[in-house]
């Protein structure tokens, strides 16, 4: 290194104001959830609130529904990742460790369905929902999403790695298939299942697009959907708690990522890869 | 009952493979021949009847001036987003490499931060993002106004909106690249930055002109298209800070679908801007399996 203190500096300086950039919507959101109302409303820049001012948090906690949002995102994201592994795996493990006819094309639709982003089957979805007359349930927030291109994918590579004899020895002490698949398959696949739900329990905590669409129901709104009920009731006067429920929103994700940063960047990394 | 053994292991697999298959037809390629019919006609949700329009819409999409304004800002917007994100992203990620040297503490907790943007619930961030971007009371503006300078409405000026929503854009998937670069930097064998300094490549510039960008070709041009995917199918911003307005400045492609689809009951129209964004991404699509061969011949 000729300069060492320049080649260290200059990026660290960019690197921090980059940072700091990223952090300003955060450091903005908590801010302005711990000010009192009347620090929210001046023109005077003031990064800190004068005292922590829990009245927000205690306000989106207690008169708004907020609870009830976090309520209804927990049934959603836990329904759709259990029929989604109870779906995904028994194909994957078939689609790796056995043979039958079609499967050769049965892997050429999984990898097609994964080039189908949502939004392009949200219109036929909804009209069959309306016919069946489960619009404005909580299965309608689930159902779509049973199906999982992805998931099949990741784990049908996970268990292509495994070896044929272990689930030949399986078979010779007469385990079922079924046993096979539950009891051998999915515990060794653990670390793909783990990067699966970090995964889909990102993006269907996150989204807004199908709840949008599915329910007008105030009383299954997810947390995103939910933060825009409270913000439009509001209309704009109560900043104090709305940012104290973005916080209460963000949070559940945001702890989990800082508590299993290294799961969670393979999980989200390896979901975004698909089409 | 007793089934020959073929039968049985048949049976089995159907056991196995049968629901999974059933809701990959009934969720994904059902719905993908319906919206493509559909796009062909006048249909609105509720109607109880439909008439073929032939490209009618189209031809509606791509004539009005709403539905242009539609196609022209998503592309806008994907043009401004790939190369200040991924360019960010690659800046991102050689500077922390390189920091993970001399300062690994802070190295890591810095790839935290630009990561958070990405875990965040985005539709929170879009709220908190308001505030920042208020007219009078956010902190960008304050903080514009105190220094004398003109403050803009970010997010109600019809020249500015667009922009401000692919900073926005930005802002969120900088860390995701800076993820993916991370992991190209570490494929790359010390060896070659040895051998570089052999001859004469000794500056971290230059050392990542002659070995860090060629190394990075393929992980770059496949971040690119991620991240074009990603910003095609920009809404949930969209959703929450503007609604596509002020007059239609920065609608796009998934909002006009939405849009037009489920607050207008227009599915034939809806129905042909969702091929649209279809037709899009499976291009992208294209880009990237030619490219994933490519990839894994390099490794």
């Amino acid at each position: 290194m000729n300069h060492p203190i320049r080649s260290r500096v200059l990026p660290l300086v960019l690197l921090l104001t980059g940072a700091a950039v990223i952090l300003l919507p955060f450091v903005w959101m908590l801010s302005l959830a711990f000010k009192p109302r009347d620090e929210i409303f001046t023109t005077t820049i003031e990064f800190l609130p004068s005292q922590i001012e829990w009245s927000n948090f205690t306000f989106a906690l207690t008169e708004t529904d907020i609870p009830l949002f976090l309520w209804n995102g927990l049934v959603m994201v836990t329904g759709i990742l259990f029929f989604q592994i109870l779906f995904a795996v028994p194909c994957a493990y078939a689609l790796a460790q056995r043979r039958f006819a079609g499967r050769g094309l049965l892997f050429g639709l999984v990898v097609a369905a994964l080039l189908v982003p949502f939004h392009v089957t949200a219109i036929p979805i909804f009209l069959g929902f309306a016919q069946i007359g489960i619009l404005n349930t909580m299965w309608a927030l689930i159902l779509p999403f049973i199906q999982t291109a992805f998931g099949i994918f990741l784990f049908r590579q996970f268990f292509a790695q495994l070896p044929a004899d272990l689930f030949d020895a399986a078979r010779v002490d007469g385990m079922s298939e079924t046993a096979i698949v539950w009891r051998i398959a999915f515990p060794l696949a653990l670390p793909a299942a783990t990067a699966f739900a970090i995964f889909s329990v990102t993006a269907h905590w996150n989204d807004l697009f199908w709840p949008l669409i599915a329910t007008t129901d105030p009383n299954l709104a997810t947390p995103p959907r939910g933060i825009l009920y409270f913000r439009d009731q509001e209309s704009g006067d109560n900043v104090g708690p709305l940012m104290a429920a973005a916080v209460i929103v963000t949070a559940p994700l945001v702890i989990a990522f800082l508590l299993a940063q290294r799961k969670f960047i393979q999980g989200i990394a390896a979901g975004g890869l698909k089409g | 009952m007793r089934l020959s053994i073929e039968r049985r292991q048949a049976l089995t697999d159907l056991w196995l493979v049968g629901p999974a298959t059933l809701a990959l037809f009934l969720f994904i390629f059902l719905p993908v021949a319906i919206v493509a019919v559909l796009s062909f006609t006048d249909y609105q949700f509720g109607a109880a009847s439909f008439n073929w329009s032939g490209l009618d819409n189209y031809i509606k999409l791509f004539s009005s001036s709403i539905g242009r304004r539609a196609v022209t800002n998503t592309l806008i917007y994907v043009a401004i987003v790939i190369p200040f994100s991924v360019g960010f992203g690659l800046l991102v990620a050689a500077g922390l490499h390189q920091m993970s040297n001399w300062a690994p503490r802070l190295s890591n907790v810095l790839k935290t931060v630009y990561f958070l943007p990405v875990a965040a619930t985005l539709v929170a961030m879009s709220v908190a993002w308001q505030m920042v971007l208020h007219p009078s009371l956010g902190i960008v503006n304050q903080t514009l106004f105190s220094m004398g300078l003109p403050t803009p409405n970010w997010l109600s000026d019809r020249g500015l909106v667009l922009y401000t929503l692919s900073m926005i854009g930005i802002w969120q998937s900088v860390g995701y690249n800076m993820v993916l670069f991370l992991a190209g930097l570490a494929a790359i064998p010390s060896e070659l930055y040895d051998a570089a300094e052999v001859d004469g490549a000794g500056s971290g510039w230059s050392r990542f002109w002659t070995v860090t960008w060629p190394m990075l070709g393929p992980t770059t041009l496949f971040v690119m298209v991620v991240t074009a995917t990603n910003a095609f199918r920009v809404f949930e911003t969209v959703a929450t800070m503007t609604k596509g307005g002020p007059a239609f400045a920065s609608d796009t492609l998934v909002y006009a679908l939405y849009r037009e689809g489920f607050v207008y009951f227009k599915a034939g129209y809806a129905s042909a801007i969702t091929m649209v964004f279809f037709a899009f991404l499976l291009a992208l699509a294209l880009i990237q399996f030619r490219f994933v061969e490519k990839r894994v011949h390099y490794r």
